[in-house]
């Protein structure tokens, strides 16, 4: 996996809540058997009109924004469906990071699994950032993995907590089956002990 | 397995304690998984992963697979007309030959939803922990299993160390005291429960289902209840496991064949007087109506006797926000009456509602009825041996008579990735579980139900109050 430790980059807003997978990649990009390419697909039903033209007043779509790789949400971002589809049409869209008060706990692991961090901040907080976004164009933000700290040019900074073991793994870019199999005699011992 | 500690335990910290195969502080637990479930659409990456590491999968009799989400429900004769769905469903094949695993395919009658087949042939047993690369494998909680969601990743992680790495949930006691009134279902308890918890509220926990309302469940609504926990935002929901369970399980294919002894060790499962959940919600019976939701998200949810609820009366600003865009993709009025919004659609089925007992009650129901002459509605069996049971007690005769079409198992148009789906701005009563803007097709708009209150809408044309229904003599 490919690791992450700093990344800066333009931010792009979305006044949601309970974004759900559903929307994040519909279901009918779900048939595909390959990991890689869903970045076209990425919050379809709400960028394209049902003629395939862009819909011009979906965020994402504003020009302002194109080449966002942080993505700031509302609460309970990415509910739903286990779909980790969802997670590879954000990285293949090019997001790097999303930031929101809270995640659902699928989505939320599935991102460490494919190098996006997602970042949970305070609501105030995450207010702020759709305040800065929306006066400043071309906002951008710098994340820092390693001091656990977002922060901008004009003084925004703040922390986050992150899982110290999630965290190793991203910096690493660590591959977990292969952590896991370090362990593997303690699954054989494991095994054993459970057929007697 | 050691107890590690003397303290009073959860059943959910048993079965844990029981599943840890190493821990060490900073990082996750890495937990032994009995059972792993696998359907087409979200294991194909996680084959491939295998094979470009050269990993094989470590204990393919752990792992069964059948292909349910993108099937047709109609003949099973003619061949699938979307090429890619074909491909996925020839991927799983591929891979299920080379891997050595357990196929049920879809020419064998134990084919189905995931979650309706796992239970159905006995593979579900308490104490066990089972994942599957789908959010409702909570579903499998309802047998005092301990049962998560995962994701392709972690599906791959499974097959090549049959363990998954965890950081432990806290958990979350939901309690329900008193008896269900006639008419209310397990669906209208886990959408009320749902509705008071919101889609959030129980993110990071796992939640057990206690109390005499919950106790009273059929083992098939227990499934319903456990089915939904994901809609909370929880990583699993699970009730202990009582005679009801063993009696379910008791003759089934998989079942552990000394059933006495197993039946005593399930015994020690359940949570210990005196164990601390880290949350405890209590909720009374008496207090549940018929629900159904009117907004894009499960927790959006009101008794049928209810009006569409006025986003302004919402305090939390996110939440009005989040009203005022659900009503207007649901084109509904706040004030207008549940009884009094229409539908054009009626789908039964999916893990939520499509067991045996879900047609039995939507049959009841429908016995003796047509469907409205402007609505289209569908019943789509959990499985092919549910498929075969209804038919042998006749249900699909009461369904075909009253004017609804009768289909082959699979999840059909819980999630339309096949070829069942709603058009646009067509409004549906749905036994489904979710209710997400375009979920059933786009510009759909779903509202949730119990299949009785569905098999309702289908007659009258509208929704309306189970509870006032006439049924036509028993049916069973
Ligand atoms: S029926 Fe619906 S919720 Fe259940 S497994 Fe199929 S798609 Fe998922």
């Amino acid at each position: 996996m490919e690791s992450f430790t700093h990344h800066t980059g333009l931010v792009a807003t979305m006044d949601r809540a309970n974004v759900d997978t559903d929307q994040i990649i519909p279901k009918q990009f779900l048939k595909r058997i390959e990991r890689t390419g869903f970045g076209q697909f990425l919050f379809f039903d709400w960028r394209f009109h049902d003629d395939g033209s862009l819909n011009q007043a979906f965020e994402l779509n504003a020009p302002e924004v194109s080449g966002a790789s942080i993505l700031v949400a509302r609460r309970n971002f990415g509910s739903g469906s286990s779909r980790e589809h969802a997670v590879w049409a954000l990285a293949d869209y090019g997001f790097r990071v999303v930031i929101a008060p809270s995640y659902a706990d699928i989505f939320f692991n599935n991102c460490f699994k494919n190098g996006v961090l997602p970042i949970s901040l305070s609501e105030s907080e995450v207010e702020q950032l759709f305040e800065n976004a929306a006066t400043r164009p071309g906002y951008r933000l710098v994340v820092d993995l390693e001091a656990q700290k977002v922060s901008d040019d004009s003084g925004f900074i703040v922390s986050f907590e992150i899982e110290s073991f999630r965290r190793e793994c991203l910096l690493q870019g660590l591959d977990d089956i292969a952590l896991t199999l370090q362990h593997e005699d303690k699954i054989t011992e494991f095994e054993r002990a459970r057929l007697q | 397995m050691a107890n590690s500690t003397s303290q009073p335990r959860t059943m959910f910290e048993k079965i844990w304690d029981q599943h840890v195969v190493h821990a060490e502080a900073g990082k996750q637990t890495i937990l032994y998984v009995d059972l792993q479930l696998v359907h087409e659409v979200t294991s194909a990456q996680a084959f491939e992963g295998l094979r470009l590491a050269g990993r094989p999968v470590r204990r393919p009799e752990r792992t069964i697979a059948t292909p349910d989400h993108n099937i047709p429900t109609t003949d099973r004769s003619v061949p699938i007309a979307d090429p890619i769905a074909q491909q996925q469903i020839d991927t799983l094949r591929t891979n299920c030959a080379d891997f050595d695993i357990k196929i049920y395919d879809l020419d064998d009658l134990r084919q189905g939803i995931v979650h309706v087949i796992g239970p159905e042939m006995g593979y579900t047993q308490p104490g066990m922990t089972i994942v599957c690369g789908d959010s409702h494998t909570s579903t499998h909680g309802a047998f005092g299993a301990v049962a998560f969601g995962i994701g392709t990743s972690e599906v791959e992680h499974v097959l090549a160390t049959q363990t998954l790495l965890q950081s432990k949930p806290q958990t979350m006691e939901l309690r329900v005291d008193g008896q269900l009134a006639e008419g209310v279902t397990a669906k209208d308890v886990v959408l009320f429960l749902i509705g008071r918890l919101t889609t959030q509220g129980g993110t990071g926990y796992v939640l057990e289902y206690t109390g005499e309302a919950i106790r009273s469940l059929s083992m098939e609504e227990r499934m319903t209840v456990c089915n939904m926990s994901i809609e909370a935002g929880a990583r699993a929901g699970m009730i202990a496991p009582d005679a009801t369970t063993y009696d379910y399980l008791r003759g089934r294919e998989f079942a552990p064949e000394d059933f006495d002894q197993a039946i005593a060790t399930w015994e020690q499962l359940r949570s210990d007087a005196g164990a601390k959940y880290d949350v405890v919600k209590q909720f009374v019976a008496a207090d549940i109506s018929p629900q159904v939701t009117w907004g894009t998200n499960p927790g959006q949810v009101i008794a049928v006797t209810d009006q569409v609820p006025d986003p302004t009366s919402l305090t939390d600003a996110t939440e009005q926000k989040s009203a005022e865009l659900a009503l207007e993709y649901m084109d509904l009025t706040a004030g207008t009456p549940m009884v009094d919004v229409g539908v054009d659609r009626v789908f039964i089925g999916s893990c939520t509602n499509a067991r045996i007992e879900d047609l039995r009650s939507a049959a009841r129901v429908a016995n003796g009825y047509r469907v409205a002459s402007h609505v289209n509605a569908m019943v789509v069996p959990g499985s092919g041996q549910v498929k075969e049971q209804a038919e042998s007690e006749g249900l699909h005769k009461i369904f075909t008579a009253a004017g609804f079409e009768w289909r082959e198992a699979g999840c059909s148009m819980c999630l339309a990735m096949n070829p069942d789906k709603l058009e646009p701005g067509e409004r549906c009563a749905s036994t489904s579980n979710r209710n997400f803007e375009g979920r059933q097709g786009k510009g759909g708009r779903t509202h949730l139900v119990s299949p009785a209150m569905a098999a309702a809408a289908a007659v009258e044309g509208h929704f309306v109050d189970i509870r006032d229904w006439n049924f036509n003599g028993e049916v069973i």
